[in-house]
This record gives structure tokens, sequence and C-alpha cells, in this order.
């Protein structure tokens, strides 16, 4: 593979990304999910970059789980979003920077659709004064809050405690870049590096020391897919998307998965409990999965936030591998203890995926 | 083994490089023609038990070719080798041939 | 005897050939040729289909007719300025000569589809993707077909209509040539490496020339070349270098991968940056694929919008090489017609 071929793809896909005052915008799920990863965007903006960001108490859903799920029509999302606008035009910012990838994706379709259909827009525009009776200023700036560690990826970097690299060989960790589709698959230019070789994760993976690995199944879905999910006798389906992706990546051995997106990490993770139970196959050493990583979390983990700050104790595949690997301190015993010390209990035991508890 | 009320979908991608080749292999020997199809359908149109049953030659031809033999055998057993397949090809195909030999493949490698 | 003068842009068979009639039928021929070498593209193919003579035959042919007429030949041209005044063209080089004529002749070809905006192919990426031209260069060259480790390929496949007929590079037309290159580079990798496989995959194959179906027949029957309709979606790189292609097999009704060992990219042709160039200097009209427009498709082939501007081959649309004979010569005709003051629209010579 030549590196020079995709970083002459990369220069081609720049994107503008604002600098400060960022309106935010969260995700239905990833709360529940991987509970650390908001907060602690929030805290790197913040504490270690200094930066002015701002959420709404009544900030609601993108509805874009509806709407990919065909339950909510076209003019009730973009109404919706409508109403974030409103709300960040309020609230006195420009840019926004939801945490989703599908919100980004509707974000981006929205104002797409109004740029080329103003008669669009101004439909919307009415809906939303006799719903609600605001208005709203289209945003000046639209970034994915990868987007913003990947621009201030450097400042990271300088400040981390600890880097992508195997203490005891001092070889750089090799990772697999995992990229949510709604992010370029449909507007490729709106994303960094584009949709076929996107830079967006890479760039942070080689600032951070790591090394990324490029396997044949890396631009497949992870399978979330909405509908798929959602309906128990179609999980097999959405199942099968990580699987064929685990296939692929297992002989290069990658050592973590990041991702970007709110479901990616979610079944890129829980999905190998469930192969284990089902198949009896594994895809990490010694019979452990393959961590998954929100960028949010691995940021963390770089500048040596409490792992259970970053809520890595609810992922299924454990981060102690790897953190022992990297050298990065931990406490097992207070890795099931709430904030106030309470012990929140174990989970059960996978009998096949090998865990630490 | 747990149950979870579902489990891995079968992929249906052809992975071409661990399909069974054998009986392609073996045709293209003993009938060369076998090669020269343009997968046109003509033979299909015409197949008296394709009229009457799920019997597709192109598609077989095309499947035999990519190493998806599963069925083939069922497949092949409603042909009544009337060979009205053979005089309708414009390739000249010697479609017949072909399906004794497809015949002799499955026998050979009892498949 | 003054001679009227005719200037012929580009250095192809189309130009080659107009300015070659041109000089015979008696007028003060000069041919601008930007670089040090005329032939064109053709210096660049070993052999041609459907009857894989050689090219260099070819090139000797025009260079005899080029040479016997007397043409004048500028080799090494930087046109910076092109221009009708009244009824002269003036053509003005870097180095500062200016010429004059009363008729011109743009034969200034195509370019190669640049593959690297396919990006989904991982042309300039993967290391074992490769383009029919530079395919083409190996034959020439007499060089070995190997992957970049140096390793005889098994299996081959080649990619039909890498940008053509495709709306997402902006190419949505046909470039005529390139399934049947396709054949003829099939047929030639057999013939080198016989314990190869080669897999062509197309959406059609327009073998619309008279012996392009024989040798389609022939790469099936005598040398095994498999054709499997489907476009790439993406190829990808194996952990052994070799590629991953995945595609529909669309006669099969299912998806289908297979690694390849080498990946040829058919590469389409796009307008010539000179001939967008020397075309717009000139005032003459486009069509809307970017090549140059006739002034009627049927009846005013090689007809600029401008009076005694004339145009032929590659520049005014993707053309095989027999044909772009014949419209050099129908260039050449309308040329000379029109120095001889008939006018073809209205079909009479004015005396």
């Amino acid at each position: 593979m030549k590196a020079e071929g995709k970083q002459a793809i990369w220069k081609e896909y720049q994107k503008e990304i604002a600098d400060d005052k960022y309106f935010y915008v969260r995700s239905c799920v990833r709360q529940n999910f991987f509970p650390g990863s908001e907060t602690t965007f929030l805290r790197i903006l913040r504490e270690e970059l200094g930066k002015d960001i701002y959420e709404h108490a009544c900030h609601t859903t993108c509805t874009g789980i509806g709407y990919h799920g065909d339950i909510v029509p076209v003019d009730t999302m973009m109404t919706v979003v409508a109403r974030q606008f409103a709300m960040m035009t309020e609230a006195g910012y420009e840019n926004l920077v939801p945490s989703c990838i599908t919100s980004f994706g509707i974000y981006t379709e929205v104002m797409d659709t109004w740029h080329h259909f103003p008669e669009t827009e101004q439909k919307v525009r009415d809906y939303l004064w006799k719903a609600t009776g605001r208005e709203f200023q289209i945003p000046k700036n639209l970034a994915h809050a990868s987007d913003i560690v990947f621009k201030f990826r450097k400042e990271i970097a300088a400040k981390a405690k600890y880097q992508l690299i195997n203490k005891e060989t001092g070889k750089p960790l090799k990772v697999v870049e995992h990229i949510g589709c709604h992010y370029a698959k449909m507007f490729p230019d709106k994303g960094i590096g584009g949709a076929e070789y996107p830079y967006v994760l890479t760039g942070m993976i080689e600032e951070w020391g790591g090394e990324v690995i490029d396997y044949p199944e890396r631009r497949h879905c992870c399978g979330f897919g909405f509908r798929q999910y959602l309906v128990q006798a179609n999980r097999g389906y959405s199942m099968s998307c990580s699987h064929k992706k685990f296939e692929s990546m297992k002989p290069y051995q990658p050592d973590l998965i990041l991702t970007n997106c709110p479901g990616c990490p979610m079944f890129l993770d829980k999905w190998q409990y469930a192969i284990a139970e089902l198949e009896g196959k594994t895809y990490g050493a010694n019979g452990q999965g393959i961590p998954v990583f929100t960028y949010e979390e691995l940021a963390g983990l770089m500048l040596g936030y409490n792992p259970w700050d970053l809520g890595l104790q609810m992922h299924q595949v454990s981060c102690e591998p790897l953190m022992d690997k990297i050298g990065i301190e931990y406490n097992s015993e207070t890795k099931y203890h709430d904030k106030n010390g309470n012990s929140l209990g174990v989970p059960e035991k996978p009998t096949v995926l090998k865990v630490s508890l | 083994m747990k149950n979870f009320g579902f489990s891995l979908s079968k992929d249906r991608q052809i992975d071409f490089d661990k399909s069974d080749k054998r009986i392609m292999d073996f045709v293209k020997i003993e009938e060369p023609t076998f090669n020269i199809c343009i997968a046109c359908g003509t033979c299909t149109a015409t197949c008296s038990a394709g009229n009457f049953t799920e019997m597709n030659l192109r598609k077989m031809i095309t499947l035999i070719k990519r190493g998806e033999i599963t069925g083939v055998r069922a497949e092949l057993s409603k042909c009544m080798l009337c060979g009205k397949c053979s005089l309708a090809c414009p390739r000249g195909v010697n479609t017949r041939n072909v399906i004794f030999k497809i015949n002799q493949a499955l026998e050979k490698y009892s498949l | 005897m003054n001679r009227k003068r005719v200037i012929v842009i580009g250095g192809g068979i189309a130009g080659m050939e107009s300015a070659a009639n041109l000089a015979s039928m008696g007028y003060d021929v000069t041919l601008f040729e930007k670089s040090q070498e005329l032939g064109g593209h053709l210096l660049g193919w070993e052999k041609l289909f459907p009857t894989m003579r050689m090219g260099k035959d070819v090139v000797k042919f025009l260079d005899k007719g080029v040479h016997l007429a007397k043409v004048n030949i500028v080799k090494n041209s930087n046109i910076t300025n092109a221009s009708k005044n009244g009824n002269l063209f003036t053509v003005s080089c870097g180095d500062g000569a200016k010429y004059e004529s009363e008729a011109l002749v743009l034969a200034t070809g195509y370019d190669i589809f640049d593959a690297k905006r396919k990006e989904e192919y991982g042309y300039g990426i993967y290391d074992n993707v490769i383009t029919s031209a530079e395919l083409e260069e190996i034959f020439l060259s007499g060089k070995p077909l190997l992957t970049t480790k140096g390793e005889i390929p098994k299996r081959v496949g080649i990619v039909h209509c890498v940008g053509s007929r495709d709306e997402k590079v902006g190419n949505v037309y046909c470039s005529k040539v390139c399934c049947v290159t396709a054949v003829k580079q099939s047929i030639e990798i057999k013939e080198k490496i016989p314990d190869s496989n080669v897999f062509c995959f197309y959406m059609d194959l327009r073998m619309f020339g008279m012996h392009f179906e024989t040798l389609y027949k022939q790469a099936q029957e005598k040398h095994a070349v498999n054709f499997i309709r489907g476009r790439l979606s993406e190829a990808c790189e194996n952990m052994d270098g070799s590629l991953l292609v995945k595609v529909e097999d669309t006669l099969a009704g299912k998806p289908l991968r297979m690694s390849v060992d080498i990946l040829v990219l058919m590469v389409g042709m796009v307008p010539s940056e000179g001939t967008k160039k020397i075309g717009t200097m000139l005032g003459m009209n486009f069509g809307a694929n970017g090549f140059l427009k006739s002034q009627d498709q049927h009846t005013m082939t090689s007809i600029s919008n401008i009076p005694g501007a004339f145009f032929a081959g590659c520049c005014g649309s993707p053309r095989t090489i027999n044909n772009v004979f014949a419209d050099a010569r129908s260039a050449a005709m309308m040329t000379a017609s029109y120095l001889e003051a008939y006018d073809i629209e209205e079909r009479i010579t004015y005396i």
C-alpha cells in the first residue's frame, strides 16, 4: 500500500472546522451505550483546550433513528432539526457540533436539502413558527465531535500521558479505525479524508502513536442499521455484518478498534460476546476480544484519565489487557464502583469470551 | 451455547476464492463450448423443463462457473434431454453435452 | 504558385493523416506536435485490436504519408495563442514564431481518464492496481507482467468502464475502445502466462466493430478468459498485496468477491487538455461531454462553428483507429472543399 496515495486523497477532502464557541448536541443512545464518552469530550474541550462549548437542556433527539426506521416523516424530522437550530441561535452560537454520526448525517442532509430547495426551508420555517413561535439561523459551521477532536489531536498529544505504543516492544499498536456510515458515505466532501479513505480517526491514531490497519472489509457497515437491530428476528443480519468485519481483520491481529459513531462501538463490542456464545469464536488473543473504543474514551485514556470515569467498565470486551500493553495505571478494585464508592454489582461472566472482572 | 432467538445469517456473497470449481473444471475440458456461453438465455427461454419448473440452464452454467454447485443435481434432474436448447443456442454451445458432462462430474465427485 | 496554407494541430493519427491528405492535394500544410515525436497515443500501444498487428506499423504508414507529401512539421511546439482574424488563422508559439493559414484542423486528441478519481478502486494506493495504458507499456517494453513482489500473477482482474458511463465522475459516455481493449489484453495476458486466469468485469460488452465479436469469442474459446457481468463496487488490498474485488455477478444474481493478483483498470478517454486549451482560444463550441461539437451530428461531422476550422479524431469523441483514419480523411476533404469555395451546408460552389 502506498501511503502517499492516501495522503493525496486526504489533501483533497479538507473541511473547515470552527475553532471555538460550539453548540453541542448529544446523541440519544450514547449515554446508555458508552456513558463516559460525551462527558469526556466536554471535559477535554473545557479543561484541556479551554474552549467554550455549550449544551441546552431542552435539546431533543434529531429523530434520525425514527427517520431511518421509516416511522418519522421527513417534514417532522426537518422541523425538529429546525428547533435545535433555534435553540442554538437563541443561545448565541453558530457552530453546531453533534455527538452522533447519524445526527451529523441528518443535519448535513437537511442543510444540503435547504441549499438546493429554498422553498423547503421556508416551509419548515413556517412549521416551526406555527408550532413553537421560534426562529433560527442555519449553523455557520457544522462539524462532528470527532472532527473537533481531530482538529485538536496535536494539542491532545502534547498533553498526553500515554501513547498508543506497546511498552514491552516499543512498537506502535495496531489499530482498526471504523467510521460510521453516515459520516461521509452520503456526503463524501463533508468528511475529513472523504468516504473511501477517511482520515478523521486515522489522523488521531497516527498522532497518538498508533499504526492504522487497512483490512479488506474496512468499509463495511457495522450492521447496526436501526430497523435491523431493533427487531429481534433481524439481529442475525446485524451481527453478520460485524462478523464479516471481524473475520477480515483478525489476521492483522489488531490491538484495538476505534470508532466515531454511537452504534458501531456498541455492536462491534457486544457482538463479540454474542458471536463467542453462538459460534464459539473469539477475535483477540487468548480467547479475549478486540477492545473497542470511542475516540473520546481513547483521548481520555491518552490524557491519563481514570478509565472508570471514562466508562470502560461498561465495555463487553475488557480493556485491561490493552491498558496493560500501554502501561496505563488503573485500579481493578474500583472498576464496578459508582462515584460514591458504592458497589454497582459485578456482571455475569460469559461462557466463551474471556473477560477481566 | 446460548439461544438469543437469532443467529448468524448465511452469507449470500459468492466467495470465489473458496467455492467448488470441480464441475466447471471437468466440463471445460470435456465440452469446451461450455466456455463460449454468453448467458443470453435462449436455452432457458425454450427449455421444456424451464417453462414448468425452476430449472434455468443459463443460470446453472453461470453458477457452476462461479463454483456455486449446491442444488445442481436436483435442478438438472428436471431436464428432459429434448435438445431444444442446443438447437436454439446462437453461439454454438453444445448444451445437451454440457448437461451430460455436468451429470458425469456430479457422479465422479459424488456431489 | 501561391499555395493556400493549412495549419494542423496535433501529431497523432488524426493530425498526421489529415495533414498528409491535405499536403498531397497540394496545400501548404504545417503540422504542430507538442512532444518531440509524431504518433500520439499510438506510440504507447504494442498490438492493435482486432488484428493484433503492431502499432508501430501504423505509425510507419502515417510517417510515410506525412514525409512524402512534404508536410512542414513543428515539433515541441508550445502554442500560446490561436485565433482567427478576418479570413486568416494565426498560431503563435512559445518561441515567438507566428504562423498563418487560410484553414485549420484541430486534432488534439484525448487524455486518458485519471484512474485516481475512482477512489474506490485504489489506483495510486494499492500496489497491484494498474491501468490498461500501463499494461500496454509493459507489453511494449517486452518486460514480463509481474506483481510488485515480482511474482507471476495467477489471477488477473480487468475492470471495464473505468471513467466511462459513470455519472459519479461526470463522464456519461462510452469510450468505445475499452471493451475490445480488455478482450485484446486478456488474450495477450493468457498468451504470455497460459496458467493464469483472467476475469473481465463488465456492464455490457460493446463489441461493435466488424471483427470484435470474433476476438471476444476467441478469448473465450481459445484462452478461457472469464467474463463476469457486474461492475466493481470497490477493491481492497489483502494482506499479501493481492486485491479483493467486490462485484455483483448480475447473471447469477448474487454478490461475489474474489482475490486477484493484479487488477487492470480499463481507463476511458476524456477531452484532452490541449483540446480544451486550443478549442477555447479559437472559440470553438464544446458538446455536453466536453469534446468538440460539430455543426450537425449526422451531416456536419468534422465541421466546427468557426468557418475554416475543422476537427478530426478523438478531440471530437472517443474513436477507434479505423474511425480516426476515416474521420481524418473526412476532415481533410472538408478543409479542401472550404478552400475551394464549396459551401457544404448550401451544397453549392461559389465561383
